[in-house]
């Protein structure tokens, strides 16, 4: 069974820079602010077509700017693509960054339930899963203190707990599990295999070819907005490396 | 271009809470923004009271002693008026602000993104009707009982300036995301309209070619309704009517300019 399904997908910012100059300048000059909005595009994602079955770890992997955090918001439904298909089947929870929609003046445990509700369940959903999801933060004798007084690791912990005591059925991940100390990341890598037993849908997107290559099945290489290359992590990885390698050593002339 | 398509599947999972999941939201979000309004301050009540009082005592000193405005019980007349332009001032001058204060939500999460405006449309709300006892203390004040008719005129009116203060906010909100210099013209656009509206004079006072002017400002109708029920305890279902008008006015830009750049907003917020 399909639970993401790319089909021709393309994705385009216009500069928006130029609206941003204001009101009165992109007025008097209307005429060129509208053949701006259509000629200066920047094309990020470019008919790009891939399919993700239900329990697969498929990790996304390329050079900054390749398009993979727009592809995860193309998953996510966050932005809409200009062309093509975009087709999601289950529930998708982000992953979120460090801190993302939290709310520092409120207490760890209120926290949790505006994370839980944004995140689309109802608040009883929520509150029903209170216990373990402070249990498993580790956080509960400081769960009712205002999140500011937290440390970057403890809230690093309570993020994680949320995203992975709401059941969710696709698990988007970006950039996440670099963060906290090693006990915190043994215990993500622990839940992320129990999500992988349990046949949770999971994409990665990571500079860390070591995470891509213990939690991934399968690998898609993007660059430029475009897929390189898709398959096994250890086929594909090296490719990866030497291709970078290889750009990098050919730079370094120039740049001296 | 073709629209994607989130398929129906992820539809029909939610579908079923769709409406407790809303209003949960909506709760939450207010709660938010009220906790973290407060959390710091030691008066906050009396802060969200204070404002509109030290403005009525200000006005009251200027037009009423000083200019001797010609109106009965002036103190009354302002309190009954400003109370409830505070509520809408303030909504709208934080309008252009509040999806940009929540961009990393935005970027981050998919969810009903006006639930943000919403909430804070409807935090500012419950102020004003927290301060509807202090409106009641001034006109006791003043010699002026409350009225039954109070029991039904406020809930009435309440959701008619919600819709307007929300249908505004929300068109602010949007377009402030690409046109960002619309927050200062909102603050502007908020000196010029508390000076249109009715609140420190009576429209009966002004000359019949600015009665024009006053009769096409979508608020005026608004807080000359509220005076009446404040200060004589009736309103005209006529008054009342056009205040609904506007509602149906402000949230039609509102939503079409929502509905247009919503799908936008994670990109350039």
């Amino acid at each position: 069974m399909t639970s993401i399904c790319f089909e021709h997908v393309s994705k385009w910012y216009p500069r928006y820079q130029s609206l941003s100059y204001g009101i009165k300048s992109s007025l008097l000059n209307l005429p060129a602010t509208i053949r701006s909005l259509k000629r200066e595009r920047i094309t990020v994602l470019n008919e790009v077509s891939f399919r993700i079955r239900r329990g697969e770890t498929v990790g996304l992997i390329g050079p900054n700017g390749a398009g993979k955090s727009t592809t995860l918001a193309l998953m996510a439904g966050i932005v809409e693509a200009e062309g093509g298909r975009v087709s999601v089947t289950g529930r998708v929870s982000p992953l979120l960054e460090l801190g993302a929609g939290f709310h520092f003046d409120l207490s760890g445990a209120e926290n949790i339930v505006l994370h839980g509700v944004l995140l689309g369940l109802t608040r009883r959903e929520v509150l029903s899963r209170m216990d373990a999801i402070i249990a498993f933060s580790e956080l509960e004798p400081s769960i009712h203190q205002p999140l500011r007084t937290y440390s970057s690791g403890m809230i690093a912990r309570l993020g994680f707990a949320i995203a992975s005591c709401l059941d969710p059925e696709i698990l988007l991940i970006d950039e996440i599990l670099s963060v906290g100390d090693l006990a915190f990341q043994l215990k993500c890598n622990a839940k992320i295999d129990e999500f992988k037993r349990k046949r949770i849908t999971m994409v990665l997107v990571s500079h860390s070819m070591d995470h891509v290559r213990r939690l991934c099945d399968r690998v898609i290489w993007l660059e430029k907005g475009r897929i390189v290359g898709e398959g096994e992590p250890d086929t594909l990885i090296p490719a990866y490396e030497a291709s970078t390698r290889a750009r990098h050593a050919e730079n370094r002339p120039s740049a001296a | 271009m073709q629209a994607p398509s989130i398929s129906a599947a992820q539809e029909t999972i939610t579908r079923d809470v769709y409406w407790e999941h809303l209003w949960d939201l909506v709760v939450i979000l207010t709660q938010k923004e009220m906790k973290s309004r407060y959390k710091n301050s030691a008066l906050g009540y009396v802060w969200s009271v204070a404002n509109p009082l030290l403005f009525a005592v200000i006005y009251y000193i200027v037009f009423g002693q000083i200019m001797k405005v010609p109106i009965d019980n002036y103190a009354a007349f302002l309190i009954a008026g400003l109370m409830p332009w505070q509520w809408l001032a303030n909504s709208v001058i934080a309008a252009p602000h509040v999806f940009l204060a929540n961009a990393t939500l935005i970027k981050k999460v998919r969810f009903p993104r006006h639930v943000l405006v919403v909430s804070y449309v409807l935090n500012e709300g419950i102020h004003f009707m927290l301060s509807i006892p202090v409106i009641g203390g001034v006109l006791l004040a003043n010699g002026i009982r409350p009225s039954w008719s109070w029991l039904f005129g406020i809930p009435i009116l309440l959701v008619a300036q919600f819709l307007i203060v929300y249908g505004i906010a929300i068109t602010l909100a949007s377009l402030n995301l690409f046109f960002r210099d619309l927050e200062r013209l909102t603050a502007l656009f908020i000196t010029v309209l508390f000076f249109l509206t009715p609140i420190t004079y009576s429209s009966a006072m002004a000359p019949d070619s600015y009665r024009t002017v006053l009769f096409a400002n979508p608020v005026a109708p608004l807080i000359a309704s509220w005076r009446e029920l404040f200060l004589h305890g009736q309103f005209s279902w006529l008054v009342i009517g056009s205040c609904y008008l506007s509602a149906l006015g402000t949230l039609l830009a509102g939503t079409f300019v929502y509905w247009r750049m919503s799908p936008k907003f994670a990109e350039v917020v």
